[in-house]
């Protein structure tokens, strides 16, 4: 029975690029606490199922790559070796290689040989300078190649095999080595009774018995010895051969004859055959399977599929339930209908958030990248930095993961590069050697929040205001708060050559983060403390098909408002309406001052007759700025599923997409920060901190 | 039919014996540590138990010592799965009860020739 094992390599190249992963973990912790052996046996583990499932699944470059690591991490769990940082960066190295390796045997691309035989060279180095014992015996111990007797093949051998009392209980049944050797030729037994006790005395889990056996066959002494191996230190096993035949001429005396049963141990040549078999097949297959690879593919959790699965039976009874007030509907039976209803909408619902929940991965699939990155910056920055991560568990949609990878990458990158001071630099502060970088990520509403924060430097308010100024974002005499003032690393154009450096400067700068996290419906804030570190805030909606949203009716039309954009809707109070110089209409909420535009105005419709007296006025906040946006009326709150405007029509400034209403008719979906942009066109508004000055005066 | 346990924490390794196995008509339970395999040992009975050696929470070394222990498993074959760069396992896995075992990497037919001579 032909048996074909490469249907498992997809399931052994996920797994082993888990326990890679699982790898890199562990070794940056091993760098924190050398001495943490069950760390290090984590490590060694992962290393060994490896080249376990490669050498199985015949993957020989995987195997002899992976063993070489093995034996090195061998030496350091039974502390024979040292665990030192330069061995730790090797085995990262390794691991990297290894999964480049393994990426490429997946796909069926071009392996990188120079690197792969360089780390290999590396590894062998580091593994033959053994740095305290000798180097232990290589441990590719190929059994030795059997001996060919000197006078010529017996014809047979007489064995005599004396069980140890306590054989059978490991679970050793003589009968299957009788079996095993009626397989290599004809074998005759004799019991030796002599040691059996008085029935009394009589332990039946002990083995009294032993025999002598005649084995007519042509193997030669370690295929007989293979039979026995499980239990060699068992029994007392003597093996004589038997010479009264010459050997036939037939039989060529230095080749090793293959027996029809393969011995239980392998032996060299079957071992080396089961090498080579695999690796033959290896080429045509991987094309297959690469075909497979290729498409995108998303892990959910049993639970997440059982719940869809569980909501999809209770939408079949409602189903049913309403397929039968079908049949002959009765006026009586309204409130049945009506329950009906009421169920299909809770199912409908349930059905919704059953399927988007599939989507959702936890945060730590973005985050697990971090604390490689961070052990590698600060080693080349010559800083120390430790990660905590915390609300790694928080679910967030698979789209949205993949597209803040990127901003976090930069975040973290600007974290150890501008924010953690240098080890001496701390000392002199007064602050732990160590700067602590902390990755939390948790649900707010509708949204996800993530906080990448530090307690660095802190962010430079006059010279970022003296940069400001000289970049032109601000004019020399503007009245700017604090946060304001830091608002201003986010401006294009403010990233400039003399803060760009290796680690961080890669044509990259704020003002791409914050548009990238605008573009997933996101926002970006920082807050900072001179001296004691920075944190900045992301803030997400938790996907991007279905949205939160406010709808608003003006004129004949409804529009949806985001409703993460709303701080707070009111009635408009008409004093507190202002217009000033250049005719943008302002209007006093509480304190502040905030600019309002009108949709209809906006958008050229026809709007209600009375609207400055009973309009209500939306405030949205994008960009960390505040606007009024004048609507006729609120008509409420509802989750909308995101229609792309863009993929059938073209982009409209200020509409960010459009839904399908209840009743059927479309609506348009507001962008904030478009429709701002849109309203400064359209009144001339400027930003509202350099406004923000005479205002206050008018006022 | 026999029924034979198989531990391993590698996935693709538990479902190519599991595969090979069922094929040949076996009944297979599958636990992915000793822990799990204990509790599936007692739960149910086995004829014939595989178990990979290094693994998580409870390795196969402590897992042969707990079957051995237990009056149902005194007798009940166990093969260890060990790889010819550790041999001393072979030892610390005889001394805690073993009945034998098989060298990785082995193909499908090396484990069924295995398993049938040891259940006959």
């Amino acid at each position: 029975m032909a048996i074909d094992i490469t249907q498992f390599r997809q399931v052994f190249f996920e797994e082993s690029l888990e326990g890679l992963d699982t790898m890199e973990s562990s070794l940056l912790h091993l760098d924190e606490d050398a001495s943490d052996s069950e760390v290090i046996n984590t490590i060694f583990r992962a290393a060994h199922s490896i080249k376990g499932g490669s050498a199985t699944f015949g993957f020989q470059e995987l195997t002899s790559f992976t063993h070489v690591m093995e034996n090195l991490l061998d030496e350091m769990r039974a502390g024979r070796r040292q665990v030192t940082p330069p061995a730790v960066a090797l085995l990262l190295q390794a691991v990297d290689c290894l999964r480049g390796m393994m990426l490429a045997l997946q796909d069926n691309s071009a392996v990188d040989q120079p690197r792969v035989d360089d780390l290999y060279a590396q590894l062998e180095a580091l593994w033959h300078a053994a740095p305290d014992e000798s180097a232990p015996a290589p441990a590719p111990t190929v059994p030795e190649a059997p001996e060919a007797s000197p006078q010529g093949h017996p014809r047979g051998w007489h064995i005599t095999f004396q069980p140890h009392l306590a054989m059978l209980r490991s679970g050793n049944d003589p009968v299957r080595m009788f079996r095993e050797l009626t397989d290599m030729g004809t074998l005759t037994t004799r019991v030796d009774m002599r040691q059996l006790p008085p029935l009394t005395e009589l332990d039946p889990e002990n083995c009294y018995l032993a025999w002598e056996l005649t084995l007519e066959s042509v193997v030669d002494e370690r295929q007989v010895r293979d039979v026995f191996a499980w239990v060699e230190d068992e029994c007392g096993l003597t093996l004589t051969p038997l010479h009264a035949a010459p050997v036939p001429d037939t039989v060529p005396v230095t080749a090793t004859p293959t027996p029809a049963a393969t011995p239980p141990a392998p032996t060299a040549q079957a071992e080396a055959a089961q090498a080579a078999a695999p690796e033959r097949r290896v080429n045509g297959e991987r094309r297959q399977q690469a075909a497979g690879a290729d498409t995108s593919s998303i892990r959910v959790s049993i639970d997440k599929i059982d719940a869809l699965i569980n909501t999809v039976g209770e939408l079949v009874i409602t189903q049913a339930m309403l397929g039968q007030l079908r049949d002959g509907f009765d006026v009586r039976d309204l409130d049945k209908l009506r329950d009906g209803l009421d169920q299909l909408e809770r199912n409908t619902r349930e059905l919704q958030e059953s399927v988007m929940r599939i989507r959702m991965l936890p945060m730590s699939f973005a985050f697990n990248r971090f604390p490689r990155l961070v052990h590698d910056l600060s080693q080349q920055l010559g800083k120390k930095a430790q990660l905590t991560i915390s609300g790694e568990q928080t679910e967030l949609d698979k789209t949205v993961m993949e597209k803040i990878g990127d901003p976090l990458v930069h975040l973290v990158r600007n974290a150890l590069d501008h924010g953690i001071e240098p080890p001496a630099v701390r000392l002199a502060a007064n602050k732990p050697e160590a700067g602590q970088i902390h990755l939390h990520a948790y649900h707010q509403g509708g949204a996800i929040v993530i906080e990448v924060s530090e307690d660095g430097a802190g962010l430079h308010t006059a010279k970022i205001r003296q940069k400001g100024i000289e970049r032109g974002l601000i004019s020399a005499d503007a009245e700017l708060t604090e946060s304001e003032i830091h608002d201003l690393i986010f401006q294009a154009g403010f990233s400039t050559a003399d803060v760009i450096s290796e680690i961080s400067g890669r044509g990259v700068g704020m003002d791409v983060v914050r548009r990238n996290i605008k573009d997933l419906g996101g926002t970006i804030e920082v807050t900072s403390s001179q001296g004691h570190g920075t944190t900045f805030t992301i803030r997400l909606p938790l996907t991007l098909a279905i949205l939160e949203g406010q709808l608003v009716r003006v004129g004949q039309d409804t529009y949806i408002v985001p409703l993460v954009s709303i701080s707070e809707s009111l009635q408009i109070d008409p004093p507190a309406m202002h217009v000033v110089a250049g005719q943008t209409p302002l209007y006093k909420l509480r304190e502040d001052y905030i600019p309002i535009v009108r949709l209809c105005d906006l958008f050229h419709l026809p709007h209600d007759a009375a609207t400055s007296v009973d309009s209500l006025l939306v405030v949205v906040e994008g960009d960390g700025h505040k606007l009024g946006v004048v609507v006729d009326e609120l008509l409420g709150q509802q989750q909308v599923v995101i229609k792309s405007l863009e993929t059938n029509f073209k982009r409209i400034e200020g509409v960010s997409g459009a839904t399908i209403l209840g009743d059927g008719t479309v609506a348009l979906i507001l962008d904030i920060s478009g429709l701002m942009h849109l309203a400064q066109q359209h009144t001339g508004l400027v930003r509202r901190p350099r406004r923000l000055a005479p205002v206050q005066q008018a006022a | 039919m026999a029924s034979i346990l198989a531990v391993d924490d590698s996935a693709s390794m538990r479902q190519m014996v599991a595969f090979t196995l069922k094929r040949a008509g076996y009944d297979v339970l599958e636990a992915q540590d000793g822990q799990e395999a204990v509790a599936v040992a007692k739960s149910k009975t086995v004829n014939l138990i595989l178990t990979d050696v290094n693994m998580p929470k409870m390795d196969g070394i402590a897992l042969i010592r707990a079957l051995r222990e237990l009056p149902t498993y005194k007798f009940t074959p166990i093969l260890m799965l060990t790889t010819e760069s550790a041999p001393e396992k072979k030892q610390e896995g005889k001394a805690a009860g073993a009945t034998g075992w098989l060298v990785k990497p082995f193909n499908p037919e090396q484990l069924l020739a295995t398993i049938q001579k040891v259940l006959g």
